[in-house]
């Protein structure tokens, strides 16, 4: 009985879009819809298979990929260290975080024009920018969660003998780590975001260079299917970041709830 | 500054001993000279002269912002005094000290971390058993594995209370470690602190709004007014006998409560 319930439970939530994709693929392939509109899922489908058999998804995915990870290690690197060193030193935080937060009133994408004059159409040019943008997100959170630490725990630290480096390691890393793994998923958004619109303007290689030259040649099919691509890669990277955070944050009560059902 | 854990406590051999600490040369003795202890021109504590002996049980009461747990933070090495000195055992000693520890009114548990590695905070060499040893001391043996989240706010102070022991401090400095929990929950907490106050033999000062609370845990009462000692009085009851309805008790605390 509950069996059947939790089945249905399953099942229900995929019966509409389902039948969104069958009424889809009918219409398409009835030709009610234009090819150049909408191609028929299936046209997808076969899109998906051959580029993954001729190897051209996979290499494009593979250096999205490699340009979205070194911007998120550089960027969200340099955001975390910034915070940490502020977060820390009250001088640091005088010197830096002022111009810090002007430059982050700087839309990131606006300087597009200026990465393209500075380092052309290279890997450079998409590696910053995606560093650029995921570096204010990661500071802000990572200086915040720092300074928001609970002060009575730091004080009992001292009191019971932590050291500077203990302190830091034992007390106040730990408590800022839900801020930091907050400013870890937004950056994630972000990198994709920026990836998205650098490879689209230019690129050649990458699913936004895939995607563009397809239109080029009116395939929107493999339009479509970049599309879908950038999506699946933006929620493995949700759930990721996720996974992480049950892992990191065990000790939190709020983030027991899917673990305990499970 | 890490002592060993003793196997065993030893055994208690008159009746008449079980009243004071039966482990002697563990306490420290503090001494206050013309303490004083101001926030801006607001003084606070206005000169305090006073010898605590070591082992001694002394319970602080006193109106609230009356000065108590400023009191406790200077003796702690959290705050320096304005004038004056503090000494442990004839040393005069400022900055954290290492054989005080102090039992908040909030836990203060970490909770990233487990309740072993809370108590065995302080880490040292084999940390791991010496938590252990206190946490059975408390009556949590089996939860050294827990969240600190999933504790009841009694079984938290007594982790709380393992953690301050763990290191064997001379003085153990109480600021309303009870003062959050439920009538039983507070009377079984008196019991404990009691036998391991006994056991352990260090010098105790607990701070509490509780005038019976004060006058059933300790050797002698403080009364903080207007920043200075109002009344000094020695609880010369038995603890055995220091049931409720004594009217000797009862005396006691008229006189603690109309001098407050
Ligand atoms: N860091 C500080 N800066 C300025 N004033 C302070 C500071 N700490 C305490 N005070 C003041 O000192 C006075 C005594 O405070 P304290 O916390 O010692 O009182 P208390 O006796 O512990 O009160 P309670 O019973 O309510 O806990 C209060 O007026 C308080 O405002
Ligand atoms: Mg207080």
């Amino acid at each position: 009985m509950t069996r059947t319930k939790a089945l249905r439970r399953g099942l229900v939530p995929w019966l509409l879009p389902l039948a969104l994709l069958a009424v889809w693929e009918v219409a398409a392939k009835a030709g009610w819809l234009s090819a150049r509109v909408l191609p028929a899922p299936s046209d997808i489908a076969v899109a998906f298979w051959t580029t993954l058999k001729d190897g051209s998804l996979p290499h494009h995915v593979g250096i999205s990929a490699e340009r979205a990870v070194l911007g998120l290690v550089i960027g969200g690197g340099l955001g975390f260290a910034l915070g940490l060193i502020n977060g820390a030193l009250p001088l640091a935080e005088d010197i830096l975080d002022s111009s810090l937060q002007m430059l982050r009133n700087v839309p990131h994408l606006a300087i597009i024009p200026m990465v393209i004059l500075w380092f052309g159409i290279g890997e450079e040019a998409k590696v910053f920018l995606v560093a650029v943008g995921v570096l204010f997100p990661m500071y802000l959170n990572t200086f915040h969660g720092i300074r928001s630490v609970d002060r009575g725990l730091v004080e009992m630290g001292r009191v019971y003998g932590l050291g500077p480096v203990a302190l830091y390691l034992r007390v106040i890393l730990p408590g800022a780590l839900p801020a930091i793994l907050v400013g870890l998923r937004y950056a994630l958004g972000i990198m994709w975001l920026t990836l998205i619109v650098a490879e689209t303007i230019s690129a050649s290689s990458g699913i936004g260079y895939m995607t563009m030259n397809a239109r080029e040649f009116l395939q929107t099919d493999m339009v479509l299917l970049g599309i879908i691509v950038y999506a699946l890669l933006g929620k493995l990277a949700d759930i990721a970041s996720r996974w992480l955070e049950r892992r990191a944050l065990e000790w939190n009560p709020s983030f027991h709830t899917g673990l305990e059902a499970a | 500054m890490m002592v060993p854990l003793r196997a065993a406590p030893p055994p208690q051999v008159q009746p008449e001993v079980q009243d004071q600490a039966t482990v002697t040369g563990k306490g420290l003795e503090l001494a206050f000279d013309s303490v004083t202890k101001a926030f801006g021109d607001v003084g606070v504590l206005k000169g305090l002269d006073l010898v605590i002996p070591a082992g001694q049980f002394v319970a602080v009461v006193g109106r609230s912002g009356g000065g108590k747990t400023t009191l406790m933070r200077l003796i702690a090495g959290l705050d320096g005094p304005t004038s004056g000195t503090i000494r442990i055992n004839g040393t005069a000693r400022r900055g954290l000290q290492p054989d005080v520890r102090l039992l908040f009114q909030d836990a203060r548990l970490l909770p990233w971390q487990r309740v072993l590695s809370n108590v065995g905070i302080a880490r040292g060499p084999d940390w791991k058993e010496r938590a252990q040893a206190l946490l059975a001391e408390v009556g949590l043996a089996d939860r050294a594995g827990d969240w600190p989240y999933v504790l009841s706010g009694g079984q938290k102070q007594r982790v709380a209370l393992a953690r301050a022991l763990v290191t064997e401090p001379g003085i153990l400095l109480l600021d309303e470690p009870f003062g959050a929990l439920d009538a039983l929950t507070r009377a079984d907490m008196h019991r404990l602190l009691t036998r391991i106050w006994r056991q352990h033999g260090f010098t105790a000062i607990l701070i509490t709004h509780d005038v019976a609370e004060a006058v059933a845990l300790a050797d002698r009462v403080l009364v903080l007014r207007d920043g200075r000692v109002a009344e000094d009085i020695t609880v010369d009851i038995p603890r055995s006998a220091r049931v409720g309805g004594a009217p000797r008790l009862a005396e006691l605390e008229r006189r603690i409560l109309n001098s407050v």
